[in-house]
């Protein structure tokens, strides 16, 4: 790998890393750990807690799978390494 | 019309269906038949992966599950959704760049080593024939309430039709095929979930209507459901934790690195046609398979209420449930219990001989509602109701139209045999190809690969049928034992095999090994050694359960993982290095230019 190759597989742990700790703090963060403090907050009829465990984790991994898509597709490009 | 006719039409119109475009997509196109989704747009890509993932223990037992287990039963929703962020991230990109089809193959070919292979087809067979337990003991309930008959006769019965199902193979390589499931899968699943979440909230989207208000009332749903089962000696719906925080977190860990890890979902990735779909197949497959998952947290705390309301008459208006006519008359019990009393799986003791159906947590120790029970001279909780069956018996409980109930056996037979068929596809081709062709007999005729194959799932089903006449657990807690194993074998070595360029042959093998074996050991000293009844051996333990940190067997594959990476990593410390083409290959594979289309071909 030449020096590009590094520095692109650099940003790629980079933004991955990025990605995983928003991953870990919606659910293992607010659907477990926090899960008993959030309760004392509600979201409608739903515990926030609660909320995250049931529902909020599986809205915001849906986005993330796609804001992650976005940023790696425009990383390849920039270190040139995009298919086609 | 008869709920019995109602149910073979429906039945029988989604079967023709699925038969009828398997029929006309094999005269299309012959090419689809196995590179599945190559000309195939993501979005319907995903909706096939979706019907691929979505088994018996998502659509039959899960919601079942969660009813039961209230906020711990979100471990389930999580660990089977966040696994697709680590596939979609971490996986699913590489591994298309790799270019060849299944998981022994890459593991091989990765860890230059045929043995590295072999040892990554054992955990592999061991992780889906778990798998395929579960789906049996799903299969069983599915059939055992659509043919009307007891669970084990339902599970001999799935067990012929899965096999049929199998063999007749084709089905399950074809995309279109399985957008179709989905559909049904999808329709069987929510539209019973709006009925009721109309009838209870008077809002049409389950998702928003269990945070919604109690119909009639100025209470909110789930803070109804609280009440209800609190007065009834269980603890609070939306606080009640699985076992603890330690074990709920590594339980829903487990489930996701086990997703993963698991064969058939990874295979799918191998296929797309270029690196960038890889990503984006992943996140559609989770929009689809997040469609489900977030309706079932609605399914489960209503079917919870219904069945609580249907027993006790004073649920529903908020009066005295110890009242001596709260509960319903045994003699007057509504069609549904009936037609699952048969099946057996819903059963009815009377044990303080009133006539009358009392259901409370019979195990609570707190003085001051076993008082209330004493005084209302309660002997002990008297309905068993399955877990297994909520999902099923769940549009029947609120009195839905017959067309709903048969719809939603049509969704758990879809879901149930497309899983298991999916499964002994792949556990068949891992014998045949990776194992024997590769391996064992390289100059094998593709007729006896054939026939192997055939052979090997003929064994499978019969193995899993026995099993899973006497489940280790129920259909989702067993699959969840199945994503332990694939959890603490194979998705460690991928990870090592794309992140660690250093890291050999020896090192992945030993940690493979380390890491299903000691997930094994402590699932087998709870569950039986290969769950087969009466040989566990807690005694070893003390015969205390969840002995190690009060940890479930069923989420011990986080644990047996992290044992695999730190083996993986001791070994390949004193062992000689990997050699530099590999390391290449490695860097080259970090890149997704000069992708080429799979090889290696089965």
């Amino acid at each position: 790998m030449d020096k590009s190759g590094e520095a692109y597989w650099k940003a790629t742990l980079t933004l991955i890393a990025q990605v995983l700790a928003v991953w870990f703090f919606v659910s293992f963060g607010c659907g477990i750990l926090f899960a008993d403090a959030l309760n004392s907050m509600s979201l409608g009829g739903y515990p926030l807690g609660f909320w995250f465990a049931q529902q909020g984790s599986m809205y915001v991994f849906v986005v993330l799978i796609f804001v992650y898509k976005h940023l790696m597709g425009k990383l390849d490009e920039k270190f040139d390494v995009h298919e086609d | 019309m008869s709920l019995q006719t109602m149910t073979y039409i429906v039945v029988g119109i989604t079967f023709a269906l699925y038969i009828g475009i398997a029929i006309w997509a094999r005269a299309g196109s012959t090419s689809e038949f196995y590179a599945a989704g190559g000309s195939v747009p993501p979005v319907l890509n995903g909706m096939a992966t979706g019907a691929d993932w979505m088994s018996a223990a998502s659509f039959i037992s899960m919601a079942g599950l969660i009813a039961n287990m209230g906020y711990g039963g979100g471990l389930f929703l999580m660990g089977w959704t966040g696994g697709y962020v680590l596939l979609a991230m971490l996986l699913a990109p590489y591994l298309r760049k790799f270019g060849k089809f299944t998981v022994p193959q890459f593991v091989g070919d990765r860890f230059y080593s045929k043995s590295a292979s072999v040892v990554a087809v054992m955990c592999l067979l061991a992780a889906s024939l778990t798998y395929i337990i579960g789906q049996m003991t799903g299969v069983g309930v599915a059939f055992s309430r659509f043919l009307g008959v007891s669970n084990s006769t339902g599970v001999f019965i799935g067990m012929g039709i899965v096999f049929m199902y199998a063999v007749f193979g084709g089905m399950k390589g074809i995309t279109y095929t399985q957008v179709a499931q989905y559909c049904v899968l999808i329709l069987a699943y929510t539209i019973p979930a709006i009925f009721i979440s109309m009838q209870l909230t008077g809002n049409p989207l389950p998702q928003l209507g269990l945070g919604g208000g109690f119909v009639g009332t100025d209470m909110t749903l789930l803070g109804k459901l609280d009440q209800v089962v609190m007065d009834l000696g269980f603890p609070q719906y939306t606080t009640m934790t699985r076992v603890s925080t330690l074990n709920m977190f590594v339980y829903t860990m487990s489930l996701m690195i086990g997703t993963a890890g698991l064969p058939h979902v990874i295979m799918r990735f191998f296929t797309v046609p270029k690196v960038k779909d890889a990503r984006s197949s992943a996140g559609w497959a989770l929009v689809f398979i997040s469609i489900l998952y977030t309706t079932a947290p609605g399914v489960a705390a209503m079917a919870r209420l219904n069945l609580e309301a249907t027993v006790n008459t004073n649920v529903m208006s908020g009066g005295d449930l110890f009242a001596p006519d709260a509960g319903i008359k045994y003699a007057e019990r509504p069609d549904w219990m009936k037609r699952w009393e048969v099946t057996g799986l819903l059963k009815f003791e009377d044990k303080n001989g009133d006539g009358r159906i009392q259901m409370y947590n019979g195990k609570s120790k707190d003085p001051a509602f076993l008082a209330k029970v004493e005084a209302a001279g309660w002997k002990g909780s008297e309905l068993n109701v399955n877990k297994d069956i909520m999902v099923l018996a769940n549009p029947e409980v609120a009195q839905l139209p017959n067309w709903v109930i048969a719809l939603v056996a049509a969704g758990g037979l879809a879901a149930a045999l497309s899983t298991a068929a999916g499964l002994l596809l792949a556990i068949s081709s891992a014998i045949s190809h990776d194992l024997f062709k590769n391996i064992f007999m390289p100059d094998m005729s593709e007729k006896n690969e054939l026939m192997t194959g055939k052979i090997a799932m003929a064994c499978s089903i019969v193995v899993a049928g026995y099993l899973g006449l006497n489940p280790p657990d129920f259909a989702a807690g067993t699959v969840a034992i199945a994503f332990g194993l694939a959890a603490s074998s194979i998705f460690p070595a991928l990870m090592m095999g794309i992140f660690n360029k250093k890291m050999n042959k020896e090192g992945a093998m030993a940690g493979m090994l380390a890491g299903i074996g000691i997930t094994m050991f402590y699932v087998f000293a709870h569950k039986g050694i290969f769950f087969i009844k009466g040989t566990s051996f807690l005694g070893m333990f003390g015969g205390k359960a969840n002995f190690f940190m009060g940890i479930e067997p069923n989420a011990f594959g986080a644990i047996g993982a992290l044992v695999n990476f730190a083996v993986a990593y001791v070994v390949s410390k004193v062992t000689p290095a990997c050699p530099d083409h590999i390391t290449e290959m490695v860097e080259n594979v970090r890149i997704p230019r000069g992708a080429k289309a799979v090889d290696g071909a089965h």
